[in-house]
């Protein structure tokens, strides 16, 4: 039997093409939507990954360090490493701002590090290039997806940093590349003031009567000295130790230390299900109005081309033809167009457009199935109308009168 | 007794009903013969539309009978359950204008009835070119319809009414966009295959050029049909 959808196909290629060209750049979008929400847990995965922690001991109460701030004094992982089942722990900062090289900047997640070597929490688990931070002060290791090379001098707030290091796939759960500082400088990054707000501070603190007691000259003193320092982290990371599991350990911290402790799971669900919920819901919706799009413009051009052919309908029906053999080309045409414009789509959204897109887009092979069946059936839908259409063509219409 | 051919007896159409149905036929009795081509006139709105539909088997008369060969396809009702297979298998047609499908090569449109009625592929493809031998279209056989001048589309479609072997065929105006010359040549075909394929053939038309052409004749007006006898006028 001829293949009649796809003899029309061949006979009216450039039509199919270009068609299936526009359609699949907006497949390509939507696929390239799943691969942005993909990239933004997969984000928030390589964050937990990346910090090399069991357990993250934050402020009572709180969502930190990530979801919500979180400040814990930084001596509170003495109390934690004498813990049973606590293997390692290491104070953690982390700050979100804008980093400077000369006239340019870069957002980023500025991370403060304790000093220690590779393996401590928190720390970047392997370079590209470089070396780790050696010094206690003004150097970092930076993600390369900032821009920065080896060399940089970058600033960050008053002080300048020179990199040492170059990591990869080190970013926060909003995709922003990190950047490691010793943990002492990123303290002051987090708390320090400009000279201007400092001196107001002052002038405020001196005019005070409870700070400034003529019997009590040292108490000004100590009470400025108290503003100018910055004894708080936003999380300790834990370690859990060989036979250990985490949940009874972060048992015994939550009991002894009255902190919150989330295990890996739950800093995860906080994550995907807290931090990039409102984003996941905002790029489902995309997929979901992107998806009723493609349904329109797939239902209006196969509706068009049928309309197009009602003539040599209502003579393939008046010659006998079955009308499964009708609704079957308008089926076959509809699937070929949606192949065609998921073949383009899945093309442009790997090459086109999640190298050039400015987050993390990951495209796994499990979502492309999905989106092909989705379209296969999408196309299938949208041919409803057109399919009604034909099977109400009258075949008289090829007699006329 | 006639069992060839085909036999029409009393057939009526009545559109709507009440004070709103309009008798589109009223009395049609006529009989052509294999073999026999006769011409069908009428002026506009004397239901030769109305009833060559019901020929077709396209829309379902009121009442009277309808013989097929041996078979009686309409007595009242129809007594054929898949009129979707009697007009692909028993019934031909060709239309004023080709109306050949425009994807589809000359071989395969008129290889596609054939296969539609469950034909293998080369069989339906050797039958149609058995045909544009007959018809002299041999030549354009892997053509589109595009490329055909508008006499030889019209000897495809004549060729797509034949290839099925159908007792009989219907011509709606086959003439109507040609000039003389070919339009006498186009009714010289049909009178060929006629009697080639022994198919009874009636020809609807409005054409003076080729009405002495036909020996019989059947006059429409008003819903009821009168028989003619034609010129019969050889062709040259």
């Amino acid at each position: 039997m001829i293949s009649l959808a796809g003899r029309d196909i061949l006979h009216s290629w450039g039509k199919f093409v270009f068609t299936g060209m526009g359609l699949g750049l907006l497949i390509g979008i939507t696929l390239s939507m799943a691969g942005i929400y993909r990239g933004m847990v997969d984000d928030a995965k390589v964050l937990l990954d990346n910090s090399g922690a069991d357990l993250w001991v934050v402020q009572k109460d709180t969502l930190g360090p990530y979801a919500e701030s979180s400040s814990i004094y930084d001596d509170i992982w003495r109390g934690i490493r004498g813990m049973p089942g606590v293997e390692e722990v290491a104070n953690i900062t982390y700050l979100t701002m804008q980093v400077f090289k000369g006239d340019h900047d870069v957002r980023a997640m500025v991370t403060g590090i304790t000093p220690g070597e590779v393996g401590t929490p928190g720390w970047p688990l392997y370079l590209v290039a470089g070396r780790q931070i050696t010094r206690s002060h003004y150097e970092a290791v930076a993600d390369i997806a900032t821009g920065f090379k080896l060399g940089d001098q970058i600033r960050i707030r008053r002080h300048h940093y020179t990199v040492t290091g170059l990591t990869r796939r080190m970013v926060s759960s909003n995709g922003d590349p990190m950047v490691f500082i010793p943990l002492k400088d990123a303290q002051e990054a987090l708390f320090l003031k400009d000279n201007d707000a400092i001196w107001e501070q002052r002038r405020r603190s001196a005019g005070t009567p409870a700070f400034n007691r003529p019997g009590l000259p040292d108490l000004l003193d100590s009470f400025m000295a108290s503003q100018s320092t910055n004894p708080f982290v936003n999380a300790v990371l834990v370690r859990v130790g060989a036979g250990h599991r985490p949940e009874e350990v972060a048992a015994s911290i939550r009991r002894w230390k009255r902190l919150t402790v989330y295990t890996r799971a739950q800093m995860e669900e906080i994550l995907v299900g807290k931090l990039i919920a409102t984003s996941a819901r905002q790029i489902f919706m995309f997929l979901v109005i992107l998806s009723l799009v493609s349904s329109a413009i797939v239902a209006f051009i196969i509706y068009t081309l049928t309309l197009g052919k009602i003539r040599e309908i209502a003579v393939l029906k008046l010659i006998g033809t079955k009308n499964r053999t009708i609704v079957g080309l308008i089926i076959q045409q509809s699937i070929a167009l949606g192949m065609i414009g998921f073949v383009v789509g899945k093309i442009s959204a790997t090459l086109l457009m999640a190298p050039i897109f400015p987050k993390y887009v990951l495209l796994l092979p499990f979502d492309s199935v999905i989106g092909f069946f989705v379209v296969v059936v999408i196309c299938i839908l949208s041919s409803i109308i057109a399919i009604r259409a034909a099977l109400s063509v009258d075949p008289a219409e090829a007699i006329g009168g | 007794m006639v069992n060839k051919g085909i036999r029409i007896e009393g057939l009526k159409k009545t559109y709507g009903s009440g004070d709103t149905a309009v008798e589109a036929l009223k009395s049609v009795d006529m009989y052509v013969a294999p073999g026999e081509v006769v011409g069908l006139i009428g002026p506009s709105g004397s239901g030769k539309s109305t009833l060559l539909k019901c020929l077709g088997a396209v829309i379902e008369p009121t009442a009277g009978k309808m013989v097929l060969g041996d078979d009686v396809i309409y007595d009242d009702a129809w007594k054929v359950r898949d009129l979707r297979a009697l007009r692909r298998d028993r019934i031909g047609f060709v239309f004023q204008a080709p109306y050949l499908i425009p994807f589809l090569d000359v071989t395969d449109n008129v290889a596609l009835l054939p296969m539609l009625a469950g034909v293998r592929n080369g069989d339906a493809r050797k039958r149609a070119m058995e045909l544009f031998e007959a018809l002299e279209v041999e030549h354009r056989a892997k053509a589109m319809p595009s490329q055909l001048s508008g006499g030889e589309q019209q000897r495809v479609a004549i060729a797509r009414g034949l290839v099925n072997r159908p007792p009989v065929i219907l011509a709606d105006e086959p003439t109507a966009p040609l000039d003389s010359d070919r339009a006498l040549a186009v009714i010289q075909i049909l009178n060929d295959m006629a009697k080639k394929y022994e198919t009874a053939i009636i020809v609807v038309t409005h054409d003076e050029k080729i009405i002495p052409t036909f020996k019989r004749i059947y006059h429409i007006r008003d819903g009821v049909t009168y028989e003619e006898e034609g010129e019969g006028r050889a062709i040259e």
